[in-house]
């Protein structure tokens, strides 16, 4: 039994998207995570713009992991790893993070984790409820992905279940507000209204019964065409909460049933629209009658984050994975199948 | 005091290690480069650890790192910058930047103005001018290369043309070198490291805004 000042002590360097996150982990105790986030200076846009976030996460990296380093208590000179998203997501902002970790990794001498962003939004929930038993099913939602994935061993594989064909779920809600003109980005504003309206008042369509993949490129359409069909005002709030509850009742199920066909009785909730509140209500009802437990860590660990992938790297420590080479590519299109990038 | 430069502003991945010495020679000094357009991130960390260990020095024996600000494509360019700086964090030291164009220079010729080309891609060119002496006096600016070749003949420009964007865009005499030299970028920045000159927050000489514009009203849906 190791003492737990023996567990690795590990830096999270996460730049996928538009979010600078560092976290520090001790083994499964989170010591910080600091996030500067760009959001600001892209809603005006509708949407993310690569090279405003590549420019940001330059700005901010060395001053964010200095604020981690201080909320850990730690120095620089104690750290064991650094791990840092190797993909997938936006090339070059990716790409910053990498070359952070490698300059980070080479100057300090320790080993270097080039990490899977889906896997360590599957890892992070560690760090608030312990050792994730495997295997187990995990829903991950956001701007960027939604991903259904079975998880024999975090550490080696993910299986890839479903997935959506077109927009992820996080890209519907932004477009949904963007047409009701609730601005960017979309989720909260839409499940903060949702709560005043009826989720019944409007029968939007269920894409894809059947599938563990999901689609929401139909039910946006639905969503806008009823709008411009509306005559009078449009009742926002019921058009919130009836457009949100197709989108949690077709995921909830999907991640239920994907439990229950591959005999699983742990599902994992992640992604920024694991913030959802209506979601993680929807996800407890479903699980608890059927026996599943549900683990949603909470919203700060589950939008994008830097303690997430020092998570993930202090379990790859912990079981002995080889770190990868100063050569490290960032991958856009890192496969899901991959836990670490070659 | 040993120096580590890098300068991924262009298709080159750049980087050099000099240890410079309180007179006008300097001591130990290893190079390392690789020209392949897309791979800076690949590249600069593998050059690091191989100027280190060509000279023995382990990264705690650095005293500052000195890195080319560009003007260069963005994606690369950030690599460098990137790098110098967590590595100047990470080992508690300096990192000085420099104007890459600067660095795209050679010893020789010191007498003649010189004028650097490089390749800003869609179908425009970073440049600037330095006089006989070395001091830059104009730039770094981008523009059209049409529109730099008709300024050049409009003053008579006599000086060298030297960068990769003057050979590609068929600059009378254009000449070597094609790009920015990280040795260069040490001996820039090098009266600062051996002043022991305060280090600098760094900021990347992109001389363009990010491309984006702010969206229409969404599309209708119904047919
Ligand atoms: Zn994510």
């Amino acid at each position: 039994m190791r003492s737990p000042s023996s567990e690795p002590l590990v830096l999270g360097i996460e730049t996928s998207c538009d979010e600078t996150g560092v976290g520090v982990v001790r083994g499964h105790e989170l010591l910080a995570d600091e996030v500067a986030s760009s959001v600001d200076e892209h809603a005006r846009f509708g949407g993310v713009v690569p090279e405003v976030a590549s420019r940001a996460h330059l700005e901010a990296m060395v001053p964010t992991v200095h604020r981690a380093l201080a909320t850990a208590g730690v120095r620089l000179t104690d750290l064991d790893a650094v791990a840092v998203t190797a993909g997938p997501g936006l090339a070059g902002a990716l790409l910053v993070g990498v070359a952070a970790a490698k300059a980070y990794s080479l100057a300090l001498g320790v080993p270097l984790y080039g990490v899977n962003h889906l896997a360590s939004h599957v890892a992070v929930d560690v760090l608030e409820h312990g050792p994730l038993p495997e295997p187990a099913v995990a829903m991950l939602v956001s701007g960027g992905h939604s991903s259904l994935l079975l998880v024999p061993d975090l550490t080696r594989e993910l299986v890839p279940l479903g997935q959506t064909v077109d927009d992820a779920a996080g890209e519907a809600f932004d477009k949904v507000a963007r047409l009701l003109g609730l601005g960017f980005p979309g989720g909260p504003v839409v499940d903060r209204l949702a709560r005043d309206g009826d989720p019944a008042a409007i029968a939007f369509p269920r894409a894809m019964p059947g599938s563990y993949d999901v689609s929401f490129s139909g039910l946006k359409t639905a969503v806008a065409r009823w709008v411009e069909a509306h005559e009078g005002a449009v009742p926002v709030a019921d058009v919130c909460a009836s457009f949100q509850e197709a989108v949690v009742d077709v995921l909830t199920a999907k991640a239920v049933r994907a439990c229950r066909e591959h005999g699983v009785d742990h599902l994992l909730l992640g992604g920024g629209v694991a913030a959802n509140s209506r979601l993680r209500a929807l996800a407890q009802e479903r699980c608890d009658a059927a026996g599943v437990v549900l683990r949603v860590p909470r919203p700060g660990l589950c939008t994008d984050n830097g303690a997430m992938v020092a998570a993930l790297g202090a379990r790859l420590v912990d079981a002995g994975v080889a770190p990868s080479a100063l050569d490290l590519p960032a991958d856009s299109a890192l496969d899901v199948t991959e836990v670490m990038a070659r | 005091m040993l120096v580590l430069g890098m300068d991924t502003s262009s298709p080159a991945v750049s980087v050099a290690v000099v240890e410079l010495l309180p007179g006008p020679t300097w001591g130990r000094s290893a190079r390392w480069r690789v020209v392949d357009g897309g791979k800076h991130g690949e590249l600069l960390a593998t050059g690091i650890a191989s100027v280190l260990r060509e000279v023995a020095a382990r990264p705690a024996d650095l005293g500052a790192v000195a890195v080319g600000l560009g003007p260069g494509p963005f994606t690369g360019l950030r690599v460098g910058v990137m790098t110098a700086a967590a590595t100047a964090d990470a080992l508690g030291i300096p990192v000085y930047g420099v104007c890459s164009l600067d660095a795209v220079t050679d010893w020789e010729e010191h007498d003649t103005p010189r004028l650097v080309v490089t390749d800003a891609r869609r179908k425009e060119v970073y440049w600037a001018e330095y006089a006989a002496d070395d001091e830059r006096v104009a730039g770094p600016s981008v523009m059209r290369p049409d529109a730099l070749k008709a300024a050049l003949d409009e003053t008579g420009w006599t000086g060298r043309v030297v960068g990769a964007g003057a050979q590609l865009h068929g600059f009378a005499g254009a000449g070597e070198p094609l790009h920015p030299d990280a040795e260069q970028v040490v001996l820039l920045a090098a009266r600062r490291a051996l002043d022991g000159a305060p280090g600098e927050v760094l900021t990347p000489l992109y001389l363009r805004r990010p491309d984006a514009t702010p969206p229409g009203q969404p599309k209708r849906a119904t047919p």
